[in-house]
């Protein structure tokens, strides 16, 4: 690939990218011999990629592209349109005012924060569902959570290296 | 970001009341289906490669297995067909209405819905098929769901199984109606209000009964696989399995009513007398 510094649309395509791979993480099928509860444990990809550029990149990722991105999440999953785009929209706000303070974090204290953000991601999603009738709590919504936090470090490190190697600021 | 907070929280409202966003929702379906195709990607091409490696003799033995079992299933669509002919003549005399066949069309899996709490999948069939919600979709074995959302070229499916989807059934053996409750997790269907004293038992088999308008009449829904009268309780638990394999189909068949067609012939030429008029 090109070195695309200063690269203003580079960067860009670059970022949406990784935000779309988030989204085939998110839908692609588990194999039938993975047992059905399993599927708790998967992550919400798309949050992490997004709290990671806004981090990173502040100036060019933030709460428009959550939004952006929530949409596409919820016409993929068949969720009330609106559901992901405001829990992305929430967690965006709230990583993009911590941006400075999480730079200085190690990358396991980042986790931490993460699990706090993606459990408010969870929640937030619960919130829509219960208002439109559709869920009950159960603690498995927090899963997802747990295992996003865990997997963190090498989301970050994955696509910090991507960033470095491509250049962009 | 409070604006756009607003606004996710106006439009899943506007979502959850009304059907305004449907077109949108197609529109950005389709654009999205890249993504969908692209997740199935693993699963398609380890197939492919099962395909690539599987040898001459298996395959020799699989068409030879699948020839027989073609023979099989002509010398039963032989009898069937001379069944239906004498029931809609015993119909006929009996003054009801003829059953007619239904036709169907063959879809592909494309994406399980990955949240394991909603029991979706989405097939490669849209409304350029002429697909339309709430139209019921059988497996080989039995009834599978029913479309809840079209878009052009896919559509999304609701498992008999999830929580939020029933069907009206009745039992083969002493035709009491009931309806059957999916459960979510664990493939199992509950039926609703049993009574204690009601005529049902283990092995039993469900089929559809056709109340309701949904689903068409006769196909196998479920096998009565749990009853537990328990003292106390106004009605007895009874757990059924479906007929259908949910977590491993990769084909399903789309089914499209006589009786629908006639309604929409029906309706369209209402409207051209309206036009006339």
């Amino acid at each position: 690939m090109i070195v695309v510094a200063d690269n203003e649309t580079g960067g860009l395509v670059t970022i949406w990218i990784t935000i779309i791979a988030g989204m085939v993480l998110a839908v692609v099928p588990m194999p039938q011999f993975v047992p059905v509860e399993l599927g708790f444990l998967r992550p919400d990809w798309v949050a992490m990629v997004l709290v990671y550029w806004i981090i990173a990149l502040p100036h060019r990722v933030g709460i428009l592209t959550a939004w952006l991105a929530g949409i596409a999440v919820d016409v993929l999953l068949g969720s009330l349109i609106g559901q992901h785009a405001l829990s992305y929209v929430l967690i965006a706000y709230v990583a993009a005012s911590l941006y400075q303070r999480l730079r200085m974090f190690s990358v396991w204290q980042q986790a931490a924060v993460l699990f706090a953000l993606l459990g408010l991601n969870q929640l937030a999603g619960f919130w829509i569902e219960s208002i439109a009738g559709l869920a009950g709590w159960s603690f498995w919504y927090l899963l997802p959570a747990l295992s996003g936090a865990f997997l963190w470090p090498w989301v970050f490190l994955m696509l910090r290296s991507l960033r470095r190697w491509i250049g962009m600021t | 970001m409070l604006g756009l907070g607003v606004l996710s929280l106006v439009l899943g409202f506007v979502d959850h009341t009304t059907s305004w966003l449907d077109g949108s929702r197609s529109a950005l379906t389709v654009a999205l289906t890249p993504i969908v195709v692209t997740a199935d990607l693993p699963n398609r091409s380890v197939r492919g490669i099962q395909g690539i490696f599987s040898s001459r003799e298996d395959l020799r033995r699989r068409v030879t297995g699948l020839e027989s079992e073609l023979i099989f299933l002509r010398v039963k669509t032989e009898k069937m067909a001379a069944l239906i002919s004498e029931n809609n003549r015993l119909r006929g005399l009996l003054g009801s209405a003829a059953k007619l066949q239904d036709n169907v069309l063959v879809a592909e899996l494309m994406g399980v819905n990955p949240d394991p709490e909603e029991q979706e999948v989405v097939i490669d069939k849209g409304s350029e098929d002429s697909v339309f919600v709430g139209q019921p979709v059988l497996d080989s074995r039995g009834l599978v769901g029913q479309v809840v959302e079209v878009s052009p070229f896919s559509s999304r499916v609701l498992l008999i199984s999830d929580e939020r989807h029933s069907v009206p059934v009745q039992v083969l053996r002493s035709n009491l109606r009931f309806i059957a409750q999916g459960t979510g997790i664990g493939q199992q269907l509950e039926l609703q209000h049993v009574h204690s004293t009601a005529d049902i038992k283990v092995g039993d088999q469900l089929l559809s009964s056709g109340l309701g308008n949904r689903f068409p009449v006769g196909y196998p829904v479920g096998v009565v696989d749990k009853v537990a009268f328990k003292p106390g309780k106004p009605f007895a638990e009874v757990l059924a399995k479906p007929n259908a394999q949910l977590d491993r189909f990769r084909h399903v068949l789309l089914v499209f009513t006589e009786s629908r067609v006639a309604e929409e012939t029906n309706t369209s030429s209402g409207k051209g007398d309206d036009r006339g008029g």
